[in-house]
C-alpha cells in the first residue's frame, strides 16, 4: 500500500496545486514533493528491513490481452524512485523567484511528471508500463511548449514525434511478445520466462533498442536533445536530463537485457560500438559550443554514453558503475543546468563569449558551482567518479581499444567543463554581466543538497552497491546464461 | 618480503591523524574563512600541518626499518568480487616522503603567511594550500592504488586551483587549464594500468600485488603494458618529455605555490609510484629502459632550455623538470633508493631556490625578470645567503646534500652505460651553469632596475627568512642522510628503505658494485666539473659582465633554445587547434548538416509523398472510376499469383 | 437435329459474358455522359448475370439462377438511386457531364 501511495500521491499533489492558484503554486508544490520524498525515504527504510517483497502489488486489470496493475519495488526501482522523488523537490526549489506565468498549471504539470515518472521504474507488467512511458511524454511536451525558449515551437515538436516514433517500435514489440507468449500476458515474469526464437529475438532487440536509443539518446538518435534541452525551461530540462533519460537507461536493464538475451549478444557490439562513439563524438562537440546549454546537453550525451556502453559490457562492473552514474548524473545535470539558470536569469545571456569575471562577484556560486563541475568531471571523491572508475572498467572487461576511446571522456571532459568555467566565471567581466546577485537562499539550499550528495555519494557509495545488487545479479545471469 | 605489521591504537590514531588535520584544516577555513580575522587562518592552515608533521615524527621513531602500519578503514567499492577498501598504509617510504611533505609544507605555509600577506584571497589561498597536502597525504599513504589516484588528481586539482589563483588574468587561468588537462592525459594512462592490475590481478592492494608480480613472465607483455602505462601517468604528474610544458607555464601561480608543488611534492608524485611499484617495474626491463631514456634525455633538454631563460622561476622550472628528470633516470637503472634520496634533497633546495625566488620578487614588488636585477646581495643578504647556498647544493657543490644524492645516481647510471653517465653529467654541469647565471644576474654587479624600485628594496619579514635558513640548513646538511659507504658511514636513507625495495632487488640485474676508487674518481671529476661550470658562470657574468640580450637580437640555435624549442607551439598547431577544429566542423557540418538533415529529410519525405499522394484526390470522377477498375485488375491479379 | 441446339459450347457464353462486360468497362470509362455510364454499368451487371444463368444451366445447379434474382435486386435499386441523384445534379449545374463534376477533393 505504500507502493500505491508513493505512485498516486503525486497526482493528487498535481490536482491540489492546480486547484491551489498561483501564488501558492510554488510553496505548495515544495511541500507536496518533500512529503513524497519523505514516503519515499520511509519506503528505502521498510526496504532495507523486509526486502522488496513488501512492495508488492498485482491487481488483474485486462482479460485478453493479459493485462495487470502489477507494481514492485526491487532494489533498482527503488534507487530510481528515490532519485526521482530525491529531484523533484530541487527541481521545485529552482522554480522559486522566477517569474512563471500561470505558475499553478507549470508546478502541476511538474508534479504530474512525477507521477509518470514514478509508474515507468515501478511498473512490472509490459504494457503498463508502456503507458506510463507514454504518459511521461504529454507534460514535458507542455511544459517545453508554454514555458519554452523562442525557438519552441519546432523543436518540441521534433522531440515529440521522434520519441513518439521510437516509442511506436517499442509497442510493436510488445506486440511480437504478446504472440509469442502462449499466456498472452505481459507481466514481467512472464517475459522473463518465454522462449523466443533468435532470429525474432534479433527482430526484438532492434525494436526495444531503437526506442530507447532515442529516449536515452544514443547517437546518431541524438539530435532532438541538444534543442531540446536548450529551449526548454530550466524546470523542464532539468526533469528530461535528471530523470526521463533515466528510464532509458533503467529500461536497458529491466526490459530489454533479460528478454532477449541471444539478440543482445548478437549485436552488443554493435550498440556498444554506437555509445563509445557517441562519447568521443559528444565530448569534442561540446568543446566549442558557445551555448552555454548546448555545451550542457552535449556533455550530458557523453556521460549517458558511457552509461550505456558500460550496460552493454555486460558484467556486474557496468551494471554497478551504470547505476552509480545513473544516480549521479542525475544530481550533477541537475546542478549544471540549475546553475545555467542562475546565470540565464542574472544576465540574460547563455552565450559564453557575452560572459566571464562572475567570481568577483559571486564568490559562494563559484565555490558550488566548481564542485559540481568536478562531480561531472569525474574527480576522485566525488560520485561522478565511483561511476566513471566502474563504467570505464566494465567496458575494459569487454575490450580494451573500446574502453581507451571511453577513456578519452576523462581528457575532453576536462577540456571542455574548465573551458567553460574559465570563460563564464573567471577572467575579467564579460559584456553582460555588469551584476550578479550571490545565491538567493533557494538556490544555495537547493545547490547545497547536490553538493553534499555530490561528496556523500563519492565517498560512501557502498548502500547503492548493496542495495542494486541483487537485481543486477538477476539480470546479469539471465543475459548470460541464457 | 612481508613487513612486520603494527597495530597498536597509539600509533593507527596518529596515522589517522596525518590526512585528517589538514583536511580539518581546509573545511574550516574553506567554509568558516570569511568569519576569521586574517591573521588567524593562516595559522590555522600552518599549524594543521605542523601538527601532521609532529604526528609523522611520532610514528617515525617507533617505527623500524622493516615495520608498517596498515590501516583499513571502510569497504569504499565492494560488491561482487571487487572490493576495494579505503585504507592506508605507512612504511619506511611512506615516512620519508611524510616528513618531506610536512616537513617542507609546513615550512611553506609559514613562508606564505608573509608572502600572501597583501593578498585579499589570502584565506582562500591557505585552505586551497590544506587541501592540496590532504591529497598528497592520502597519494603516499595510499594502501591501493585507488586511493594513490585520489591522491593523484586531488593534487591536480589543487594545483588548478592554486595556478589559477589569481583568476582575474585570462593567462594564468589558461596556464591553470593546461596544466590540469594535461594531467588528465597522463591519468587517462594511470587509469588505464590500474584496469589491468585489476583485471589481471584481481585485486588493487599494493602489497597484494607485490606478492603475485615475481610469478608473472618477466617482461611479458602484461607486465610491460602494466608498467607503461602506469608510467604514463608518472610523465604527465612528474612532467617528464612528452608532457613536461605545464609546468614552466605552472609559475603564473604565487611562488609559494610554485614551491609546494613543483619543487617539493606534487611532482615527485611520479617518482614514488615508482618506487612504490618497484617490484613491477623490475619485472619489465623493458619500460625500465623507456624510463630511463625518458629521464636522461628530459634532463639534457630542459636543461639546455634554462641557458636561455630570463624569468627567474621560469629558469627554476625548467631546472625542476631536469633535476626530475634525474631523477627517473635513477629509477631506470633500478637505483630506487637513490632516486629517494635525491627527491629529498631536491624538495629542500628547490623549495629554498623558490622561496628566495620568492623573497627577491617581494623585494622587488614583482619583477621576476634576470635582465633587470643585479647586486641584490647588498640589499638582501639573507635571501642571498640562502639562495647562494642552496644553488651551491642544486649544482652539486662538493660535500652539500646535492653533492652526494646526484653522485650516487650518477654512479648507479654509470654502472649500467657509461654514455649515459656522460650524458647525465653533461645535463649535471648545464646545471650548475645555468643555475650560477641565474644567481650572478641576480645578486652580482650592479642594481639594474629603476631608481625609484631601488629605494623600497628591503628583506622580508621573519615568517619568511626562518623557513629559508631552516630549509638552507638541511640542503647544506642534507647529505647526511644517506651518505656512501665510501666515507664509512651507515647509508642510512639506503637501509631505512631496504625493506621497501628489497623485492625487486632479487629482480634487477646485478651489476658489478663499483669499487671504491671508482667511485671517489666519479665523486672527485662531477664535483670539480661543478666548480669549472660555476668558475666559468663567474668568467661570463661577473668579471665580463655580460647581459642576456633582448629578445628581438637573438638568432638560430639560441633563439630556438629561447623560445624552448617552440614545443607549446607545436603541441598548439598539431593537437589542440585540430581538436578544436575538429570540434567545430563535427558540431556543424555533422550533427546538423548530416544527421539531422537524415532526420528532418524523414520528416521531409513524408511531407512530400503527402504532397504527391494528394494529387490523386483530383476530383475527376472519371480518374477515380478509372482507379476503382484499376484496383480490381490489381486484385484480379494478385488473387490469381497467390 | 436437336442435339445440335442443344449443344451451345459454354465457352461461347463465357465469351460472350467477356465481351459485354469489357465492353461496359470500356463505356464506364470513356464515355463523358452519366446516363451511358449507368447504362453500361447495367451491361456490365448483366454480363454477369448471363455468365451465371449459363454456368447454372450447364452444371444443373441452381445456385447461380438464385444469385441472378439478387443482382436484379440491386441493380434496379442502383439504377433507381443514381438516376435520382443524376436528377438532382443536373438539375443543379445543368450538364451530366462528368468532366463538370470535379469538387470531389482536396
Amino acid at each position: 500500500m505504500m507502493t500505491l501511495l508513493l505512485l498516486i500521491f503525486p497526482l493528487l499533489a498535481a490536482a491540489l496545486v492546480l486547484a491551489g492558484g498561483a501564488k501558492a503554486a510554488a510553496k505548495m508544490a515544495l511541500a507536496l514533493t518533500t512529503i513524497e520524498l519523505l514516503i519515499s525515504v520511509f519506503v528505502l527504510n521498510k526496504f532495507l528491513k523486509e526486502g522488496s517483497e513488501a512492495f508488492y502489488v498485482f491487481y488483474p486489470w485486462l482479460q485478453s490481452p493479459k493485462i495487470s496493475f502489477h507494481l514492485s519495488l526491487d532494489g533498482l526501482s527503488l534507487l530510481m524512485v528515490l532519485l526521482t522523488n530525491l529531484l523533484l523537490p530541487i527541481i521545485v526549489l529552482s522554480g522559486f523567484k522566477r517569474t512563471i506565468s500561470n505558475a499553478a498549471g507549470y508546478f502541476s504539470l511538474i508534479l504530474l511528471m512525477q507521477f509518470a515518472l514514478n509508474g515507468v521504474f515501478m511498473a512490472m507488467d509490459g504494457l503498463l508500463y508502456y503507458i506510463f512511458w507514454e504518459l511521461a511524454l504529454i507534460p514535458i511536451y507542455f511544459i517545453a511548449l508554454r514555458w519554452g525558449g523562442p525557438n519552441r515551437v519546432n523543436v518540441t515538436l521534433k522531440f515529440f514525434i521522434y520519441t513518439l516514433a521510437g516509442s511506436l517500435l517499442m509497442l510493436f514489440g510488445f506486440i511480437m511478445l504478446y504472440w509469442y507468449n502462449p499466456e498472452h500476458s505481459f507481466d514481467i515474469r512472464e517475459l522473463y520466462r518465454i522462449y523466443i526464437s533468435d532470429k525474432n529475438q534479433s527482430w526484438l532487440f532492434w525494436m526495444f533498442f531503437l526506442a530507447y536509443a532515442v529516449k536515452i539518446p544514443i547517437v546518431p538518435f541524438h539530435t532532438w536533445q541538444a534543442d531540446t534541452y536548450r529551449e526548454s525551461p530550466t524546470q523542464g530540462t532539468m526533469l528530461l536530463s535528471g530523470i526521463m533519460l533515466k528510464m532509458g537507461t533503467y529500461s536497458l536493464l529491466r526490459w530489454l537485457l533479460p528478454i532477449v538475451p541471444m539478440g543482445v549478444h548478437q549485436w552488443g557490439s554493435v550498440a556498444i560500438t554506437l555509445c563509445v562513439i557517441g562519447i568521443v563524438y559528444a565530448s569534442v562537440i561540446a568543446i566549442k559550443q558557445k551555448n552555454l546549454k548546448n555545451l550542457l546537453a552535449y556533455s550530458s550525451l557523453a556521460h549517458v554514453g558511457l552509461i550505456s556502453a558500460g550496460i552493454f559490457a555486460l558484467n556486474m562492473q557496468g551494471f554497478q558503475g551504470s547505476v552509480v552514474q545513473m544516480l549521479a548524473h542525475g544530481i550533477n545535470v541537475v546542478g549544471l543546468f540549475f546553475c545555467a539558470d542562475i546565470i540565464f536569469n542574472r544576465t540574460n545571456s547563455i552565450n559564453l563569449d557575452n560572459l566571464g569575471g562572475i567570481r568577483n562577484l559571486a564568490p559562494q556560486f563559484a565555490s558550488v558551482f566548481m564542485v559540481i563541475v568536478l562531480g561531472s568531471v569525474a574527480l576522485p571523491l566525488t560520485n561522478g567518479f565511483i561511476g566513471e572508475f566502474l563504467l570505464l572498467y566494465g567496458v575494459y572487461e569487454y575490450n580494451t581499444w573500446l574502453s581507451v576511446f571511453s577513456g578519452l571522456t576523462i581528457i575532453l571532459g576536462a577540456v571542455y567543463m574548465l573551458r567553460m568555467y574559465k570563460k563564464v566565471m573567471l577572467g575579467n567581466q564579460g559584456p553582460r554581466v555588469l551584476e550578479f546577485q550571490d545565491l538567493h537562499w533557494n538556490e544555495m539550499l537547493a545547490l547545497g543538497i547536490l553538493v553534499v550528495l555530490i561528496v556523500v555519494m563519492g565517498v560512501y557509495p557502498k548502500p547503492i552497491f548493496e542495495i542494486a545488487e541483487p537485481v543486477l545479479q538477476t539480470i546479469l545471469n539471465k543475459t548470460i546464461i541464457n | 618480503m612481508t613487513a612486520n605489521l603494527i597495530n597498536t591504537p597509539g600509533l593507527n590514531y596518529l596515522g589517522l591523524l596525518i590526512p585528517i588535520l589538514p583536511l580539518i584544516g581546509f573545511l574550516v577555513n574553506g567554509l568558516l574563512g570569511k568569519f576569521l580575522p586574517k591573521g588567524i587562518t593562516g595559522w590555522i592552515g600552518s599549524l594543521t600541518v605542523l601538527g601532521s608533521f609532529i604526528c609523522t615524527l611520532l610514528i617515525f621513531q617507533k617505527l623500524g626499518a622493516g615495520d608498517a602500519i596498515r590501516l583499513d578503514l571502510f569497504h569504499w567499492i565492494s560488491f561482487g568480487n571487487l572490493d576495494i577498501s579505503f585504507g592506508l598504509w605507512i612504511d619506511p617510504l611512506t615516512i620519508i616522503m611524510l616528513l618531506v611533505v610536512t616537513g617542507v609544507g609546513f615550512l611553506i605555509h609559514l613562508y606564505s603567511i608573509g608572502y600572501m600577506h597583501d593578498d585579499e584571497g589570502f584565506t582562500r589561498f591557505f585552505s586551497y594550500l590544506n587541501l592540496f597536502i590532504f591529497f598528497m597525504l592520502l597519494l603516499v599513504m595510499g594502501s591501493n592504488y585507488l586511493i594513490m589516484f585520489i591522491g593523484w588528481e586531488g593534487v591536480g586539482l589543487c594545483s588548478y586551483l592554486l595556478i589559477g589563483f589569481w583568476f582575474k588574468n585570462d593567462a594564468y587561468n589558461d596556464a591553470a587549464q593546461k596544466a590540469f588537462v594535461m594531467n588528465r592525459i597522463g591519468d587517462l594512462g594511470f587509469l588505464l594500468g590500474i584496469f589491468f592490475l585489476l583485471f589481471n590481478f584481481g585485486t588493487l592492494d599494493i602489497k597484494a600485488i607485490e606478492a603475485i608480480a615475481p610469478g608473472l613472465t618477466m617482461n611479458g607483455s602484461l607486465v610491460v603494458a602494466i608498467t607503461l602505462f602506469l608510467f604514463i601517468g608518472a610523465i604527465g604528474k612528474s612532467a617528464q618529455i612528452p608532457l613536461y610544458t605545464w609546468l614552466p607555464d605552472a609559475m603564473a601561480g604565487p611562488t609559494p605555490v610554485s614551491a609546494l608543488i613543483h619543487a617539493a611534492t606534487m611532482v615527485t608524485a611520479g617518482i614514488y609510484m615508482v618506487v612504490r611499484s618497484n617490484v613491477l617495474f623490475a619485472m619489465a626491463p623493458f619500460t625500465m629502459t623507456v624510463i630511463l631514456w625518458i629521464g636522461v634525455v628530459t634532463s639534457v633538454f630542459a636543461a639546455v632550455i634554462g641557458l636561455k631563460q630570463n624569468d627567474i622561476k621560469k629558469v627554476l622550472a625548467y631546472s625542476t623538470v631536469s633535476q626530475l628528470g634525474l631523477m627517473f633516470a635513477a629509477l631506470g637503472v633500478g637505483a630506487f633508493s637513490s632516486g629517494i634520496f635525491h627527491l629529498v634533497t631536491h624538495a629542500f633546495f628547490k623549495a629554498l631556490l623558490f622561496l628566495g625566488a620568492g623573497s627577491v620578487i617581494h623585494a622587488l614588488h614583482g619583477e621576476q625578470d634576470i635582465r633587470k636585477m643585479g647586486g641584490l646581495r647588498k640589499f638582501i643578504p639573507i635571501t642571498y645567503a640562502t639562495f647562494l647556498l642552496a644553488a651551491l647544493a642544486i649544482s652539486g657543490f662538493p660535500l652539500l646534500s646535492g653533492f652526494f644524492s646526484k653522485d650516487e645516481i650518477l654512479a648507479s647510471d654509470f654502472e649500467h652505460g657509461k654514455i649515459i653517465w656522460v650524458i647525465l653529467s653533461l645535463s649535471s654541469l648545464l646545471t650548475a651553469f645555468y643555475m650560477f647565471r641565474l644567481v650572478y644576474l641576480t645578486f652580482f654587479n650592479t642594481y639594474r632596475g629603476s631608481e625609484e624600485s631601488r629605494h623600497h628594496i628591503h628583506e622580508s619579514p621573519w615568517t619568511m627568512s626562518v623557513p629559508l635558513i631552516i630549509l638552507c640548513v638541511f640542503s647544506v646538511l642534507g647529505g647526511l642522510l644517506n651518505l656512501p659507504d665510501l666515507v664509512r658511514s651507515n647509508h642510512w636513507m639506503a637501509h631505512y628503505l631496504s625493506a621497501v625495495t628489497a623485492p625487486s632487488a632479487t629482480l634487477l640485474r646485478e651489476h658489478e658494485p663499483l669499487s671504491h676508487g671508482m667511485e671517489a674518481l666519479l665523486m672527485s671529476i662531477a664535483g670539480a666539473g661543478a666548480i669549472v661550470a660555476i668558475l666559468y658562470a663567474r668568467y661570463i657574468y661577473v668579471t665580463r659582465k655580460t647581459l642576456p640580450e633582448e629578445d628581438a637580437a637573438l638568432h638560430g640555435f639560441p633563439k630556438l633554445v629561447s623560445n624552448k624549442f617552440y614545443v607549446d607551439e607545436l603541441y598548439e598547431k598539431f593537437i589542440t587547434r585540430p581538436v578544436f577544429k575538429l570540434s567545430e566542423w563535427w558540431g556543424h557540418f555533422v550533427d546538423k548538416l548530416v544527421i539531422d538533415r537524415a532526420v528532418n529529410g524523414v520528416a521531409k519525405s513524408l511531407e512530400v509523398s503527402g504532397k504527391t499522394l494528394r494529387l490523386f484526390q483530383n476530383g475527376h470522377t472519371g480518374f477515380y472510376v478509372f482507379a476503382m477498375v484499376i484496383g480490381m485488375v490489381v486484385f484480379f491479379i494478385i488473387r490469381l499469383l497467390i | 437435329m436437336t442435339q445440335s441446339i442443344t449443344e451451345v459450347p459454354l465457352n461461347w457464353y463465357i465469351l460472350l459474358s467477356t465481351f459485354l462486360f469489357c465492353i461496359g468497362i470500356m463505356g464506364v470509362l470513356f464515355r463523358r455522359n452519366a446516363i451511358i455510364i449507368l447504362m453500361c454499368i447495367e451491361l456490365m451487371l448483366n454480363s454477369v448475370n448471363l455468365l451465371l444463368v449459363s454456368f447454372s444451366s450447364y452444371k444443373g445447379n441452381s445456385d447461380g439462377q438464385v444469385f441472378v434474382f439478387f443482382i436484379m435486386v440491386v441493380a434496379a435499386a442502383e439504377v433507381a438511386v443514381g438516376l435520382a441523384l443524376l436528377m438532382s445534379i443536373y438539375r443543379n449545374i445543368g450538364s451530366t457531364d462528368i468532366d463538370v463534376l470535379n469538387k470531389l477533393k482536396w
